[in-house]
């Protein structure tokens, strides 16, 4: 009997985890699992942001793709060029078909350099850096040995970006960092935001408010970047407000591959419209999509993949038994932001609910604490990274609950 | 929270001039709010603008980007920023009904 087509495109955390709870529970009489991926190189992407400040070397990050894929997944590498969806296959660059019964796309986003006039002009890659991809921020480290201080600024472009507490975690250590070095008074550290504030939750904010005048970081909100100036180093808005920068850390617009375009299935940024609770495809029943190729209201995290994960593979097997598709993700993320000197917060939240203060993943007990600052959190934020490669990468269950739980959180009980 | 009053309209507000209760909402409260904004009449191109919004919002559950309503509402940045000037986003989404742009944290 030939066997059905398991497609996954994506071999990032999405793409992994999946490629392994599909070979656990699928019956491989049944099912060929295929995996593609234009990159044999797997990026622990959470480390990026400790690379420029030296704390992870570049090869700390990196391992090999096909170590954590499971056996039973045929692994090819090559470039996707388009999804026929009419004809349920997957068409690469070199004009190989491969035809699935079933299509996961998990390709993830990628910084968009061109979406900014003047962003790859002289400057870029002297003064101007990125830190959200392996190359960047590897740059970047190197500039930071030298450099000996001006106008730091880190701007972001435009929402949604992967990871978005990342900008806020750069400038923590960035001001712990040119403080250890004893330059800090030469280095003024300004975050430009498109956003109202450095924090838009309300109870975040109450919380974090003070956090980045406490440190000396200057803040510009509502700055939506329209083009790099690089004759006078200046960042310049839609409506021509302009920002002096000596060296700026950019973190460009994010877009979904290119693929979601050359098939006619993605939205303004390349992400695939994704049924937010099946994350079945909104277009096509037998396409899901997982990780931040969707465009689901979530933040785009590993942490969002995994608990999307834990739904998924639930709703994947109840559809190809033909039943409805009972599991719903409820937009859950849980993320570490480390604030320098060896602390860190952690916030945990989902769709409809702000981070709370509370304890996780015990409540009451911890061992860590949400929206607090804790040296147990900038510990459970380094320790995580041997949780990524030797357990969560290879779709192990971890002791956590795929929906966010409000056990144990503080609500304010009069709100106004 | 608060209680404001636009041009005799009385509404609920958050703290930051954003409508609380999206039912309360009126294309005669979004000219009294446009007033206070400094916007002395609501055009035919800022009706465009803010009927995508709402339309868009009700559709996604979040208000469109700037991006968004730059290539799909038939009106481009430049002129969103002449339409409500010093910041478009925050400025039409008060006008409109809708909450302000939001991150995660």
């Amino acid at each position: 009997m030939e066997k059905k087509n398991f497609v996954i495109l994506g071999a990032g955390t999405a793409g992994t985890m999946m490629a392994n709870k599909l070979a656990g529970r699928l019956e491989t009489s049944e099912w060929k699992i295929t995996v593609i991926d234009r990159d044999e190189k797997h990026y622990y992407q959470p480390g990026f942001l400790f690379i420029p400040f030296g704390t992870y070397k570049p090869e700390d990050v990196v391992k090999n793709k096909r170590d954590f894929l499971p056996k039973e997944a045929e692994f090819l590498i090559g470039e996707i060029e388009k999804i026929e969806t009419e004809k349920n296959q997957v068409i690469l660059k070199d004009e190989k078909k491969i035809s699935y019964d079933i299509l996961l796309i998990s390709t993830g986003c990628d910084i968009s350099l061109n979406e900014t006039e003047g962003l790859k002009g002289e400057l870029w890659q002297k003064d101007i850096f990125d830190f959200y991809t392996f190359d960047g921020a590897s740059k970047l480290a190197e500039k930071f040995k030298t450099w000996e201080g001006g106008r730091l600024v880190l701007n972001v472009a435009e929402m949604p970006i992967k990871c978005p507490v990342a900008p806020l975690e750069f400038l923590f250590l960035a001001d712990e960092f040119f403080t250890k070095k004893g330059i800090r008074d030469k280095v003024e550290i300004h975050y430009v935001t498109p956003l109202p504030g450095a924090f838009t939750k309300p109870k975040a904010s109450k919380v974090l408010g003070n956090l980045l005048q406490e440190k000396g970081i200057k803040l510009t909100t509502e700055f939506d970047i329209g083009s790099v100036d690089n004759e006078k180093k200046q960042i310049v808005s839609y409506d021509d407000k302009r920002i002096d920068f000596d060296l700026l850390v950019m973190i460009p617009t994010n877009m979904g591959d290119k693929v979601a375009e050359n098939s006619g299935l993605g939205d303004e940024l390349n992400y695939i419209p994704t049924e937010k609770h099946t994350l079945q495809s909104k277009d096509h029943k037998n396409i899901f999509v997982a990780g931040d190729a969707t465009n689901l209201p979530s933040s785009k995290a590993g942490a969002v993949a995994h608990f999307e994960a834990d739904i998924l593979i639930e709703n994947i097997l109840q559809f190809i038994r033909g039943e409805e598709m009972t599991h719903k993700f409820d937009g859950h993320a849980n993320c570490f932001i480390e604030s320098g000197f060896g602390k860190a917060f952690l916030i945990d939240f989902n769709y409809d609910t702000e981070p709370l203060p509370g304890k996780f993943p015990l409540p009451f007990v911890g061992p860590f604490d949400l929206l607090k600052e804790s040296r147990v959190n900038h510990f459970g934020k380094h320790m995580f990274r041997w949780v990524y490669w030797n357990m969560l990468l290879l779709g192990t269950d971890l002791p956590v609950s795929s929906a966010m739980s409000m056990a144990g959180k503080e609500i304010d009980k009069s709100e106004d | 929270m608060a209680t404001k009053n636009y041009s005799g309209i009385e509404v609920e507000v958050d703290d930051d001039g954003h409508l609380v209760d999206r039912s309360t909402w009126s294309k005669e409260l979004a000219e009294a709010i446009a007033k206070d904004e400094g916007i002395e009449a609501l055009t035919d191109k800022h009706w465009t603008v803010l009927e995508f919004m709402r339309k868009v919002y009700d559709e996604e559950g979040s208000a469109p980007s700037m991006r968004k309503i730059n290539k799909q509402s038939g009106v481009n940045t430049k002129e969103l920023y002449s339409l409500f000037p010093d910041g478009p986003a925050k400025k039409a989404a008060r006008i409109a009904g809708l909450p302000k742009p939001k991150g995660c944290i």
